[in-house]
């Protein structure tokens, strides 16, 4: 019988994997954002298993806001990135040191 | 015992999916594992009797979301041989960091709190029962400030990428309606007076 630790379980790893993609890609801009994503998919699998075993329906609401605010934080971060590639043609993070004193 | 197979099974695809976002070594492949990822976690939220959020995520993540990552990705012409430089130099610390969260939450997770015994699976709902009216019915009461602030960040969003990727191209041809309004006739049309046309007589 799959219990709620069994979801827990399975969000915590993908957190952890998702860490060690941003500790990994950290000059790739765009494996970022995807890692961001995964990021807050483990968070939904955590909030998705609470609401079905405290059969309490704001969890899925709270997730419902949380793909909201992921869907337009990518859709910004991605403009972002594509405006960067035409003025400097790279989404190397190191080169982007611009402010840099 | 269906569900155990399927929970299990979904588990390591979407683990291996995830690991695989984060080391593919072409972003293209990258993407198209996280579209597996997501599509395995609406499986897995499918079993968790999260119908709406289940088809919302095929919907909006890999139907919107992950087709503009892909196009994105597409479009830009990376060089990934300079970003995979020391790809692999903070594998050690990530890992360390990354076995101590899952030990700790793990700790905590696994164990008598979470198990059967406190938090029981809760029986399975009747064939009549319908989660998106049951979201429906707290999302446009109990939630609905939170709903209409929701919508103004999606607006904004939309403002934003727009305002951000718009750029003018000189050879855009385009219609300046102020100016078409102040127009004046002697501007467009010039009336040129010429002689008249000789006449030709009839009999020739």
């Amino acid at each position: 019988m799959i219990t709620l630790s069994h979801y827990l379980v399975l969000g915590a790893l993908l957190f952890a994997i998702s860490v060690v993609g941003i500790f990994l890609n950290r000059k790739n801009v765009i494996i970022l954002l995807m890692a961001i994503e995964l990021n807050l998919l483990a968070v939904n699998m955590n909030f998705v298993a609470f609401s079905h075993y405290l059969q309490d329906i704001s969890g899925q609401v709270f997730v419902f806001f949380i793909l909201t605010v992921a869907a337009a934080e990518s859709a910004i971060g991605l403009a972002i990135l594509v405006c960067l590639f035409r003025s400097l043609h790279t989404i190397n993070v190191d080169d982007l040191g611009s402010l840099k004193g | 015992m269906f569900q155990t197979v399927v929970f299990y099974v979904f588990a390591a695809i979407l683990l291996f999916a995830a690991v695989r976002v984060v080391t593919a070594r072409n972003p293209v492949h990258a993407t198209l594992f996280l579209v597996l990822a997501f599509a395995t976690a609406s499986g897995l939220w499918m079993l968790l009797e999260a119908e709406f959020l289940a088809i919302a995520m095929v919907l909006v993540y890999i139907g919107a979301v992950m087709v503009l990552f892909l196009f994105v990705v597409m479009m830009l012409d990376v060089n990934i041989d300079r970003l995979r430089e020391g790809y692999w130099d903070y594998l050690a610390p990530g890992l360390a960091i990354a076995g101590m969260m899952v030990a700790e939450m793990a700790v905590v997770l696994v164990g008598r709190k979470f198990g059967l015994l406190t938090m029981p699976a809760p029986s399975p709902k009747p064939a009549d029962y319908s989660n998106t009216r049951e979201i429906g019915a707290v999302l446009y009461t109990q939630y609905v400030y939170a709903f209409e602030l929701a919508a103004v960040v999606l607006l904004v969003a939309i403002v934003a990428a727009i305002a951000l990727t718009l750029r003018r191209r000189k050879d855009s041809k385009f219609q300046d309606p102020a100016r078409q309004v102040a127009v004046r006739k002697q501007d467009r049309i010039r009336i040129v007076s010429m002689p008249a046309e000789k006449t030709v007589s009839r009999d020739s």
